[in-house]
């Protein structure tokens, strides 16, 4: 039976993706799972597998090309079946692809320029370039994409790099202490698409949605002395993070608040039965958020696991649609940067979003005498078409009272 | 300083070390009455008598098992091989027996051993006397070879290699022997395994040695006409290799092209081109070029045979290449 493969919708405000490239061609056979094609959303580039096994029977939209999520993109059929496409998908390929084609420019996908797309689409691939060409431009800190090469085949060679040098003075000394001695000059740098992405939320976050802020302080130290426990009796490659914690804790949290798990839609509060949990991860490109499902139900330790797995293949580049899909609340933590605390945007549509500052050993004073305790800020930012200041409070008394009583996270 | 050609430098050398240590001999086909086939011993004869150069029958392996005897015995033999194809009738007396006898005898005897074996195509000899199997000999451990490039390194080396306590292949190119060059009027010598600088440049390698070592320095020439400034690097020993020069030329360079007579395949070029990927890898600019003989035996016919033969034109292709 053939099996018609749509594109398939990779957060709640994705309304299109870019199919950047099949990897499986027209009439080839493929596995179920295997990896069908690419596709770009704001977020990331993401791989489609395959959700039957059988022969590539037809792709129904061309490589670099918006589709609208649904929209089906391809037909998977068995080996020797012969595929009725008007009856399967109610349409001709060729009207798909008519009106994909129609409907690409005037998508609200923020199509980008001709030589955008290119910049955008250089990085996937290698760049041809000598083994010192490559060796410069590390040193200088220069992006090889950004490099016409002259070489055969286009390859950049040592000549390029110092053309771009010679035009770019601020790159012109080699990284390192010398480099301060001089100023550095302005430098131009077109945003990548997922920075582009970042900033069109948050800038529609912050401007449409009216947040407000709670902070509080917790204690940590039966956490971090629970958590070396754990750790002393785990493997290296699944030691638990805090992060692992605060997640957990703050799903426990969010199932006595409900409401803090949901989004606006309209005129109605949709209060997700689900608790999926998006963590926010810093790479070199930019933010992502990756998503641990259900963490409210999900054992500590197999939470860890996955949690550790998505942000592995996000900083690869390799994220799946599922890791970065259907967040209903995130938690951003830059407590391994050494901050007190800080305040975060909301991440849309969720109604709510924790913050997580540093652990800090701060004097405390118990019964009258100081004694030390490591203590972490905690700040909620939340949507206060959907919540107000005191439920917000009382969700942080919730996930402090689990941080506090670590065990409860082990139940 | 005097311009001699190549064969009166290795001439000198010879005479001049068979004056100074009696023990140096010289045994081999034609070299004493008729004064040596390429002329090299011309008057030895006269001058030091038959019992220090010796003619001997054409029988190759019994040439080089005489004189790795007499070397182990304390003399210094100098055997002359009419061409280094006849080398292979004395392949076993060569890398069996000269390259391992100190090291099989655990150092009791040094082997204080010079063969010179001439070397090269391009004269019509055809395809059994027109080889340039250099390398193939630079393969054994234990057996120095050295090949050199000009008048001035032939006469140094040669020197200091009659001088030297290893078993040494000399290969002399014939069709180096008419080349002239500076050759030093007071005693010099060149040391052993040491690689060369023969002409500075900044924008490309050649490595060369022995009769690509002149090619080389012509392809330089012209290619200065087009703004191309080639730095000619003459490995001068294969064996030991000295990188040294190549690599720190290269560095400057990230562009090079290795240039042999011999065929290309498991060539002197596959060596240099695998050592630079090694140590000079963050310096490769293009792909490093190899030029060499045609893998055909060499034809007869005296156009096919310089089509075969890597010529100046080849090198100046193969650096445009690069560049």
């Amino acid at each position: 039976m053939a099996e018609v493969v749509k594109m398939p919708k990779l957060g709640f405000d994705m309304a299109e993706g870019k199919l950047i490239r099949w990897l499986v061609a027209e009439s080839e056979t493929i596995q179920k799972g295997q990896v069908l094609a690419e596709i770009e959303t704001d977020k990331a580039t993401v791989e489609v597998e395959a959700p039957a096994g059988g022969r590539v029977h037809k792709h129904l939209v061309a490589e670099d090309t918006f589709v609208p999520v649904g929209r089906p993109i391809a037909i998977i059929a068995e080996l020797d079946e012969s595929v009725d496409i008007e009856a399967l998908i109610g349409q001709t390929a060729a009207e798909v692809e008519a009106a994909a084609a129609a409907e690409a420019p005037a998508t609200e996908g923020l199509p980008l320029t001709s030589e955008e797309a290119e910049a955008e689409k250089a990085p996937a691939a290698r760049v041809a370039a000598s083994p010192i060409a490559r060796r410069m431009a590390r040193d200088y800190g220069l992006d090889l994409h950004t490099i016409p090469g002259s070489g055969k085949g286009g390859r950049v060679v040592k000549k390029d790099i110092e053309a771009a040098l010679a035009t770019t003075p601020a790159a012109a000394a080699p990284r390192g202490p010398a480099a301060f001695a001089a100023p550095r000059a302005s430098e131009r740098v077109p945003l990548s698409r997922l920075r582009g992405a970042i900033g069109r939320r948050m800038t529609a976050a912050k401007q449409t949605v009216p947040h407000f802020y709670v902070t509080s302080e917790v204690a940590v130290d039966a956490l971090l002395s629970l958590r070396a426990q754990l750790n002393d009796a785990l493997p290296e490659e699944e030691k638990l993070s805090v992060n692992d914690f605060i997640v957990k804790a703050a799903a426990l949290a969010l199932r006595e608040f409900p409401n803090l798990n949901s989004s606006l839609e309209g005129e109605s509060i949709v209060r997700h039965g689900s608790i999926h949990i998006g963590i926010a991860v810093a790479l070199e490109q930019g933010l992502m958020t990756v998503v641990a499902r259900d963490a409210d139900i999900k054992p500590l330790r197999a939470l860890a696991a996955e949690i550790r797995t998505m942000v592995g293949r996000a900083r690869e580049g390799k994220v799946r649609p599922d890791d970065v899909e259907g967040s209903t609340f995130t938690v951003s933590n830059l407590g391994m940067f050494d901050v007190d605390h800080f305040i975060a945007i909301l991440n849309p549509p969720e109604a709510a979003i924790l913050a997580i500052g540093s652990a800090r050993e701060v004097p405390v004073l118990r019964n009258g005498i100081w004694v030390p305790e490591r203590r972490m800020k905690v700040t909620l930012s939340a949507d206060h078409r959907i919540t107000d200041g005191a439920e917000a409070a009382r969700w942080l008394q919730a996930f402090k009272r689990v941080i506090e009583a670590p065990a409860t996270l082990l139940l | 300083m005097a311009v001699i050609s190549m064969r009166e430098a290795i001439s000198q050398a010879l005479w001049e070390e068979m004056e100074r240590d009696e023990n140096v001999f010289i045994l081999g086909e034609e070299v004493g009455i008729w004064g040596g086939t390429y002329a090299v011993t011309r008057g030895f004869y006269d001058h030091f008598g038959e019992k220090r150069v010796r003619d001997t029958p054409i029988a190759e392996s019994a040439i080089v098992g005489a004189a790795n005897g007499a070397a182990m015995a304390g003399l210094r033999p100098v055997a002359e091989l009419m061409t280094i194809n006849f080398a292979f009738s004395a392949m076993d007396q060569i890398v069996n027996q000269a390259a391992k006898l100190r090291t099989m005898f655990g150092g009791q005897f040094n082997l204080p051993l010079v063969i010179r074996a001439v070397s090269g195509g391009g004269r019509q000899l055809g395809a059994t006397h027109s080889q340039t199997p250099d390398v193939i000999f630079a393969h054994f451990p234990g057996l120095l070879v050295v090949a050199p490039g000009t008048p001035h390194d032939a006469k140094g080396l040669l020197k200091s290699v009659i001088r030297g306590n290893d078993p040494v292949l000399f290969i002399e190119n014939a069709t180096l022997y008419p080349m002239r060059g500076e050759v030093p009027e007071e005693e010099y010598l060149e040391p052993i395994g040491v690689s060369k600088i023969q002409r500075p440049g900044q924008d490309v390698t050649l490595v060369a040695y022995s009769k690509t070592v002149p090619l080389s320095l012509q392809a330089a020439e012209a290619l200065a006409k087009e703004g191309v400034d080639a730095e000619v690097i003459d490995l001068r020993t294969l064996r030991p290799l000295d990188m040294g020069p190549v690599v720190e030329s290269f560095r400057k360079t990230n562009r090079a092209v290795i240039t042999e007579e011999g065929w290309r395949s498991y060539g002197v070029g596959s060596e240099v081109t695998a050592r630079l990927y090694e140590q000079a890898f963050d310096f490769v600019d293009a792909p490093i070029h190899r030029v060499a003989q045609r893998e055909v035996p060499l034809p007869y016919n005296r156009t096919l045979e310089q089509m075969a033969l890597p010529q100046v034109g080849d090198i100046i292709q193969a650096v445009r290449e690069v560049l």
